[in-house]
């Protein structure tokens, strides 16, 4: 039994903006993977809720005409991972949402919730950061875009204020086309896990697939928020990928810009050696994309 | 079909569709809902409470609090109970406690109409308490000056035994010239069984008694408990037990029942559901027992075994529980696995702190005994360069051993058949030697464990069972056992063997799953490896019973002549002579030796030759002018015996150094369990076992804070059960001997199969990397840590670069 003060469906966007300004308390709620989960831990008891489950306009995946893709903030994980536009120009983000959880969560969590709920382990996120994704908000003073990059102020807590809804996540063509990307997410086992570390990467190769033109590394849980390692992508910049010291640069560079903590779940020092390790796994799996030339915008 | 058949389970169709009733599903409306208030504190006492807010959230009927409870302290396991005091459990708790001795201590219960009215009356308790400093090491309890748990437990140690087997000292036997000597600690964590049923009851009055439904192994037993407990006669209380949603030990122990049973007292005898969280289950039940040990060992250059020292220390945490019985059967294996040419010196103790409990967990003490049994095996193999199966081959427990103080023995030896078994299936030599010299980050190697296993309690302790066969005016059975279905099968293999003997088809046999204390015939319950064994000989001997009472009936209704001649004989000589009046004499006498029952049909012993049918018998047994009567057999059958079942655990692992991860390729159990009665389910019960092996040996493990003592990881995100996707192919083979003492040649396998499991992998690790890791889980930052302090990775390492694949 979930301890629930008030429930409110909201019937579209502005409903629910509406329906937030007239509780200062409500927590939004979507899917419900993380929402529940503080409910029955307590530490949401008795909230009341404000639903966007449902609301057409929130969900889907389509392509706009000048080549963006606009992610519905309350698609599934599962939709994410099997849509075709997704599939055909970012398989990476496809591939990242289905390491959250289980086929349960990924068939109720939503990429809009995962971003939302502000924490630095959330799949999603690291893998956006590298596609520099644009989060568009919606309340009372009406529309504002924000780069994902800049959305996280701290552990748990985001730019979004309390009458906005997260409505959209664009992310533009240049941002994509001729990109290869990867993710590996480290957990203490293969399934129904949260993150120890998250390493994403998005990768674009010179014409003649030598050189490195554009590099992207993104980290979840290697700082109090997800992170992109804009420092380290300067340097790589132009590297020969037969370069020798090309993965030196990417771990050393990786390492230097990472600022984790220790905790019960996994000490500072471990999670350093996983940036160590994971940064080059990943960047090479997107760099071996890139060079075969799988899918392609 | 019988014994020997992978017959599907009695109660498969009802699992799977649901319609299975458990606990939870019996709840009538308008039970109240109790929620125990937990202690924010490890160690110390409660001075006061204010129930004032909490009194006013609407919906609350009651709080009691641990001012209020009896003042009678009682035991918990699932033991048998012992006549002789000096034997009995200890009593050190009581239904709420005022003396806090772990973090989340029952100190107070709400009784509220709904499980949220009494979640939030619980939030707004407000506790007083007298706080001393957290314990929660053995090391630390037994230290002079730490606070004192239980006050008739002076220095915190509930037991300390000690033995020496052989001569002298291990000092003295280690002082032989060019012996390799060993000197390590060895360290194993809490974990927990997991059911995937909480612990769930509710308890209502009717007639001025108590009645108790509730998950649990052991309904005779915590019929007497909550009798102690409460302080009221046996018979005021019936406990119902439906089908149950596994229990690994944890639901041996009687948890949470007696404080169902007061609370319901305490709200005029209306009915309370007590239903424990997922993390409460976690934080506030049983737990595997965590080991820390200190050993010495001694070998010969030509891998002779010649001495060891053993001194373990098991950390009880706040209440006595199965207390030392753990401690000392850990202490049994190491001594049983391996005989020491010159000396084993043993010491035990058993100590509280304000860690989480311990109780039973499958396996008893034998999962942890057998890690580092098996650990120190590899240890001391390595130490003079012997391969480990060699090593074992050479020095573990032999054909025609018998424990020189329990007195049990193998009375059939399946042990090196399995070594050779999982040898072969494994490839050990190629492999040992393909992985010798490996130098990238990413390794592979392979690794065993053999084990032994007493089946039953004798002659620890008692070992009782009833069952009771009626027989239906079909000619079907209704077969009531004392013993529980707990989700190992237990219901079909005693149908199978029921059908076994009786000769009537397992599809006329309605097992009863429910045990009821008002009616159920007694059994002490599910736990070690014994429901096949010790219960097993009740269905034989019931139904050996059974079966004579129908056939001196079907004599009587045949009008067969007296005596025991074959039947076409007699037939002959008393051809038409007054044979009524003799059959009635003769129902009491030997005629019916002649019968048989098969496949429902009562025919003739030595021709074959079907005589009647079943049902036309119990028909007549019934409605018959003549003779009516109900045909039944109850009986007890008190087991003094006991067997050794035995086995090994084969792994193949891969570990990714520069990340920390084990995977494993391979793996195999191989078990000497006698008697398969149904291979199906044998091979599942292994499948089970090893996953709860893989488990304790890569991920699983509670976590306190170290100051505060409370659990960090009281949850199944935080505590690392493995999943589907963390499981390799489990693979099982068996070597099937036929052990005398089993009712059907069988012998343990319920706990086995995950007992080797752990010091399988470690060893596999240890072979991958040369690398022997002491301590469980084998966690991936504990492994990082240690390669990386080996400069085997990391930033200095240098050579090796991540991302390489194994070669």
């Amino acid at each position: 039994m979930y301890d629930i003060e008030k429930y409110y469906q909201a019937k579209d966007v502005e409903d629910a903006v509406r329906a937030l300004e007239e509780d200062a308390d409500a927590v939004v709620i979507s899917g419900g993977s993380d929402v529940l989960i503080k409910i029955r831990e307590g530490k949401l008891a008795g909230c009341s809720l404000v639903s966007i489950h449902g609301i057409p306009a929130l969900e889907g995946v389509r392509m706009e005409a000048d080549g963006t893709i606009v992610i519905g903030p309350a698609t599934t994980f599962s939709h994410i991972t099997y849509d075709s536009v997704i599939q055909k120009y970012i398989p990476a983000l496809g591939w990242a949402v289905d390491q959250v959880g289980g086929p349960q969560i990924r068939n109720i969590g939503t990429i809009g919730g995962n971003v939302c709920n502000g924490v630095t382990s959330a799949d999603s996120a690291a893998l956006l950061f590298t596609l520099n994704a644009v989060l568009e908000l919606t309340g009372p003073k009406g529309t504002r875009e924000i780069p994902v990059a800049e959305f996280y102020t701290g552990p748990g807590r985001t730019l979004r204020e309390h009458a906005e809804i997260l409505t959209a996540i664009k992310i533009t063509r240049e941002n994509y086309r001729g990109f290869y990307g990867h993710y590996t997410k480290y957990g203490k086992r293969n399934a129904m896990e949260i993150a120890t570390l998250g390493c994403a990467v998005h990768v674009k190769l010179s014409a003649d697939n030598m050189r490195i033109s554009e590099f992207r590394l993104g980290f979840g849980v290697a700082a109090p928020t997800p992170i992109r390692c804009f420092k380290t992508e300067e340097t790589v910049k132009g590297m020969a990928v037969t370069d020798p010291e090309l993965y030196e640069k990417i771990q050393e560079g990786a390492v230097s810009e990472v600022t984790p903590r220790s905790s019960w779940r996994a000490s500072r020092e471990f999670r350093l050696q996983l940036v160590r390790e994971l940064s080059v796994r990943t960047a090479k799996e997107a760099i071996e994309k890139a060079s075969g030339g799988e899918a392609d915008a | 079909m019988g014994v020997g058949s992978s017959k599907n389970r009695v109660d498969a169709w009802e699992k799977v569709t649901g319609q299975a009733k458990y606990t939870a599903d019996l709840m009538p409306q308008n039970l109240y809902t109790a929620k125990v208030v937990h202690s924010t504190i490890a160690n110390g006492w409660v001075k006061s409470f204010d129930l004032e807010e909490a009194l006013k959230v609407p919906g609350v009927v009651k709080i009691v609090t641990c001012f209020d409870v009896p003042d009678i302290q009682f035991p918990t396991p699932g033991h048998p109970w012992s006549v002789e005091k000096a034997h009995q459990d200890i009593k050190d708790r009581k239904l709420l406690n005022r003396r806090v001795r772990m973090y989340g201590d029952d100190i107070a219960a709400v009784i509220a109409e709904d499980d949220i009215a009494a979640r939030r009356a619980a939030d707004k308790i407000k506790v007083e308490y007298e706080e001393y400093p957290v314990i929660l090491d053995p090391e630390a309890s037994m230290k002079e000056g730490a606070p004192l748990l239980h006050e008739e437990k002076p220095g915190n140690v509930i037991a300390h035994t000690s033995f020496v087997l052989g001569d002298g000292s291990f000092e003295e036997a280690a002082c032989e010239e060019g012996l390799a000597v060993i000197e390590k600690e060895y360290r194993t964590q809490p974990v927990q069984h997991c059911h995937i049923e909480v612990p769930v009851s509710y308890a209502y009055m009717e007639k001025g008694r108590i009645v108790i439904v509730t998950s649990t192994q052991i309904p005779h037993i915590v019929r007497r408990v909550v009798s102690q407990a409460l302080g009221i006669p046996i018979g005021q209380i019936r406990v119902i037990k439906p089908y149950i949603g596994g229990g690994f030990g944890n639901k041996q122990d009687v948890l949470y029942e007696p404080l169902n049973a007061f609370l319901c007292t305490q709200a005029g005898g209306h009915g309370v559901r007590l239903e424990l969280s997922r993390e409460e289950t976690l934080g506030c039940t049983r737990v595997r027992h965590a080991f820390t040990w200190k050993i010495k060992g001694a070998v010969r250059e030509d891998g002779t075994l010649v001495a060891r020292k053993y001194e373990a220390y098991s950390n009880q945490g706040a209440y006595a529980s199965h207390a030392h019985a753990i401690a000392a059967n850990a202490a049994n294996i190491f001594k049983q696995l391996y005989q020491d040419e010159k000396v084993l010196e043993s010491d035990s103790y058993t100590v509280y702190t304000n860690l989480m409990t311990g109780g039973a967990m499958r396996g008893y003490g034998i999962p942890q005994g057998d890690f580092v049994t098996e650990c120190v095996a590899d240890d001391l193999a390595r130490a003079v360069g012997m391969d480990p199966l060699e090593f074992r081959l050479k020095n573990c427990v032999k054909e025609g051993y018998k424990d020189p103080h329990l007195g049990i023995a193998f009375h059939s030896y399946g042990l090196k058949a399995c070594i050779e078994k999982g040898r072969e299936y494994i490839r050990w030599e190629e492999k040992r030697k393909a992985y010798e010299n490996q130098s990238g980050p990413v390794r592979r190697g392979v690794g065993m464990a053999i084990f032994n296993y007493k089946t039953g309690v004798y002659p620890i302790s008692l070992e009782t069972s009833s069952c009771r066969m009626v027989l239906n005016q079909d000619g079907s059975m209704q077969l009531f056992m004392g013993a529980t279905e707990i989700g190992q099968g237990a219901d079909t293999v005693f149908t199978q063997m029921a059908a076994e003997i009786t000769g009537i088809t397992e599809d006329r046999i309605h097992i009863e799953t429910v045990q009821d204390t008002d009616t159920t015939p007694f059994d002490t319950g599910a736990y070690a490896s014994r429901q096949t064994y010790v219960s097993g000989k009740a269905v034989k001997k019931t139904g050996e019973l059974f079966k004579q009472r129908i056939l001196e009936y079907a004599a009587f209704k045949l009008k067969l002549p007296c005596g025991d001649m074959p039947l076409g004989e007699e037939k002959n000589a008393e051809a038409g002579a007054g044979a009524s009046e003799a059959a009635e004499a003769c129902a009491e006498s030997s005629a019916w030796k002649r019968l048989d029952i098969k496949e429902n049909q009562v025919i003739d012993k030595a021709s074959g030759e079907v005589l009647l049918s079943l049902a036309a018998l119990a028909e007549e047994a019934l409605y018959s002018l003549e003779k009516s009567v109900h045909i039944t057999a109850e009986t007890t059958s008190h087991c003094k015996e006991n067997s050794f079942a035995s086995g090994v655990c084969f792994a193949e692992v891969e570990v990714d150094m520069p990340v920390g991860k084990i995977r494993i390729l391979d793996i195999i159990n191989v078990h000497d369990s006698g008697k398969l009665i149904n291979p199906s389910l044998a091979k599942a019960q292994v499948h089970g076992g090893m996953s709860m092996g893989i488990g304790y040996a890569l991920s699983e493990e509670l976590l306190v804070d170290e100051k505060t003592g409370r659990p960090l990881n009281a949850n199944l995100l935080d505590y690392k059960i493995p999943t589907a996707m963390d499981t390799p192919n489990l693979h099982t083979d068996f070597v099937e001997m036929d052990d005398p003492t089993g009712p059907f040649g069988n012998k343990a396998l319920g706990e086995p199969p995950t007992i080797p499991v752990a010091p399988a992998i470690r060893n596999a690790v240890l072979h991958a990397t040369g690398i022997a890791f002491d301590s469980l889980p084998l966690s991936p930052q504990k492994l990082v840590e240690r390669f990386m302090k080996e400069g085997m990775i990391g930033a200095e390492s240098g050579k090796l670069k991540g991302g390489e694949t194994h070669v």
